[in-house]
């Protein structure tokens, strides 16, 4: 009768040392968690942000908790405030923004490109319009020797093989970029498909995630896809080039993505919303893309915006070189500027600033070289 | 109830029933909550679209136009599909171990057997994606596709994109993942048919397969279809595997080498993103799986509890 209490006892007893011994040595260890950042959204953003809160917890111990579930989860989350940021590739309506009181801004760019799968044909060798590709999407070019396609590539040997459209099949920020390009340049895709995360595709197969498209490119003859630059350029799939809005054929690389920021008006979009998609430029890429991180305007807990804020000023401190490397594309200096100074409608209960960056005029400098 | 606490005077005892009590109450009520929380979540979709939901198989997510007859029609393919291929592999199996091997092999094989159940799906999706898809590509759908007329029967039913993401493999990776699990549970079945029956019947003069096929099957037959059902449970539910290789797209599937979704997979795919009448509609998916595999086990349940094994 005594005897099962007694067990009890003794295990309930040995769980809690257990987890008491585990506790103090979690502590011990690293940063208490009441600093840490937590974020949730994009998962084009997710091996940036893990690179960078590497480095950062290496220099000042705050550690950043981030949760890749996705664009539209980020938002939802960062409405629900059950994390610091969200971050998205999709910009949050302006109306939006005001109605639930958040501010977003820009963090980082990258580039989304078409990739194909022919015989003898490679990297740089492919080229492609805007409205082509809108065509072939739509299933109306349907095979590799179509007229328009050897318009625009005279030198190239294209077989009679029926062309295999590869999409995402999972709601992704890189489906809403590459189809709002294709809706702008192209009305006939306006018209018949239009541009959301996900698309009510008229032709092809879904592949998840940007390895499933480029898993399923790589395997099917005669197939062509688009994922983000950094997944091309890890797998090796041939990427093909596109002709920007100033009529020039380009490849894709990290200055023809910056040249496309370049040319973007942020002083003029209300809520930081802006698409870089079909960008004046001469060399400017077609299809880019931003990651916007959305924060409370209003903070309950001060300090934990500003240690967010305080990573991400130190982010576009330092964190250039590194997204470079990652084949992410830097915002240009001035427009880290113009969103440091937002910041400051970032308040605590007491309506001032949680957050002040600390000396603008350097800032500038060391991001200038940075970027070079 | 004093009668009863002068027999058990332990305390311990009305504690330990008040535990399980508590502990089944608690799943009945999860799951209770689980059909609730499904209707709320799914109702902007269920009441915006009404019975079309289960009809069309638009799914547009920029019209913001949904129906889910294209994934139900997906996932009872495959499911359908795969318990085919599964049913009849799972039965040679557990009878080999049962009635042919040696006992000295027996064990060996079906622990592996058991051990290939507790494989991740995730496993058999990446396997089926990098490995099995293109494999299958290459040696049964190119060749299909250059020898077959096109306009013909088979060449309409065998018709689509050589990459190996469809509807058929998608069924095949589904069989193979079912297979162990059936097996398992088909070896049990056999092991619970009393001696006396297998040795009355060979007494009788009957060959092997006369034993097999006329006696013991039948004996486990109302057995054999329970565990049919929850296999096919499985199969309906399957995830990550599925939404590999099955090539997600929302349309009906036209033929056996087309790509299709199914509702697990159009879930897994879109949730993360969806917002408004989409995630209602992602929801109201849900419900309709449940209620699908709610009533396959049903069934499977009552088949079962007609017999015991």
């Amino acid at each position: 009768m005594f005897k099962p209490f007694a067990l009890a006892l003794g295990a309930l007893l040995m769980l809690t040392a257990c987890s008491d011994k585990g506790a103090t040595t979690a502590e011990g260890k690293d940063a208490p968690a009441a600093g840490d950042i937590t974020g949730a959204g994009s998962t084009f953003f997710a091996p940036l942000g893990a690179k960078w809160a590497e480095t950062y917890k290496d220099t000042t111990g705050v550690r950043l908790n981030y949760q890749s579930i996705g664009s539209g989860g980020g938002v939802r989350q960062i409405k629900v405030k059950t994390v610091d940021f969200g971050a998205t590739d999709k910009p949050v309506k302006p109306a939006d923004l005001d109605e639930t009181g958040l501010l977003q801004f820009p963090i980082v760019m990258g580039g989304i490109v078409p990739i194909v799968n022919l015989p003898d044909v490679k990297s740089g060798q492919m080229n492609l319009t805007g409205p082509l590709l809108a065509d072939i999407y739509m299933g109306k070019v349907k095979r590799w020797d179509d007229p328009a396609i050897r318009a625009l590539n005279p030198g190239l040997k294209l077989p009679h093989l029926p062309i295999t459209v590869i999409h995402r099949a999972d709601g992704s920020g890189t489906t809403f970029l590459f189809s709002n390009y294709l809706a702008k340049v192209s009305p006939t895709w306006k018209a018949e498909v239009g541009a959301a995360d996900a698309l009510e595709w008229p032709a092809g197969l879904g592949g998840k995630g940007n390895e499933g498209v480029s898993a399923f490119v790589k395997q099917t003859l005669g197939s062509i896809g688009y994922v983000e630059f950094a997944v091309a350029a890890r797998t090796g799939t041939a990427v093909a080039n596109m002709r920007n809005h100033d009529g020039h054929m380009i490849a894709p690389s990290i200055e023809a993505f910056a040249a496309a920021a370049a040319g973007a008006d942020w002083a003029n979009a209300p809520g930081n919303q802006l698409l870089l998609l079909d960008q004046p430029g001469a060399q400017a890429w077609p299809i880019t893309g931003t990651v916007f991180i959305v924060m409370h305007k209003k903070q309950d807990k001060p300090a934990s915006g500003r240690a967010a804020l305080t990573f991400f000023d130190w982010a576009y401190t330092n964190g250039d070189a590194l997204a470079t490397r990652m084949h992410y594309v830097p915002l240009p200096p001035e427009v880290k500027q113009m969103m440091r100074a937002q910041w400051s409608q970032i308040t605590g209960p007491d309506g001032k600033p949680v957050y002040a960056p600390a000396t603008p005029a350097p800032a500038v400098a060391a991001s200038a070289a940075s970027a070079q | 109830m004093s009668l009863q606490s002068a027999r058990h005077p332990d305390p311990v005892d009305p504690i330990f029933r008040g535990l399980a009590f508590a502990a089944a109450t608690t799943l009945l009520l999860t799951l209770g909550g689980l059909i609730v929380a499904l209707m709320i979540g799914g109702w902007p979709a269920i009441s915006k679209f009404g019975f079309g939901f289960l009809t069309s198989s638009t799914w547009n997510p920029v019209t913001e136009v949904y129906g889910a007859a294209g994934p139900i029609v997906g996932t009872l393919i495959t499911a359908v599909l795969s318990l085919a291929i599964a049913l009849p592999i799972a039965v040679c199996v557990s009878v080999f171990l049962t009635q042919y091997c040696p006992k000295a092999i027996a064990q060996p094989v079906s622990t592996a057997i058991e051990l290939l159940a507790g494989i991740p799906s995730i496993v058999y999706g990446m396997w089926g994606l990098f490995v099995f898809a293109p494999w299958f590509a290459r040696t049964v759908q190119l060749p299909i596709l250059t020898s077959l007329d096109p306009e013909s029967f088979w060449g309409k039913l065998l018709a689509g994109v050589p990459n190996g993401a469809n509807i058929f493999t998608a069924s095949i990776v589904l069989a193979i993942m079912i297979l162990p699990y059936m097996s398992a549970v088909f070896r049990e079945l056999f092991r619970s048919i009393p001696p006396q029956v297998r040795e009355a019947a060979f007494g009788l003069g009957c060959t092997s397969y006369e034993v097999v096929g006329s006696v013991l099957i039948p004996y486990v037959k109302k057995g054999m279809i329970g565990v049919v059902m929850l296999g096919f449970g499985r199969a309906l539910g399957e995830t990550m595997a599925v939404t590999f290789i099955i090539g997600n797209s929302h349309r009906f599937p036209d033929s056996l080498f087309a790509s299709g979704s199914t509702l697990a997979s159009t879930i897994a795919n879109e949730f993360n993103e969806a917002s408004g009448v989409h995630l209602a509609s992602l929801i109201a998916l849900g419900l309709v799986l449940f209620l699908i595999t709610f009533t396959v086990l049903a069934i499977a349940r009552a088949l079962l509890s007609s017999q015991r094994y």
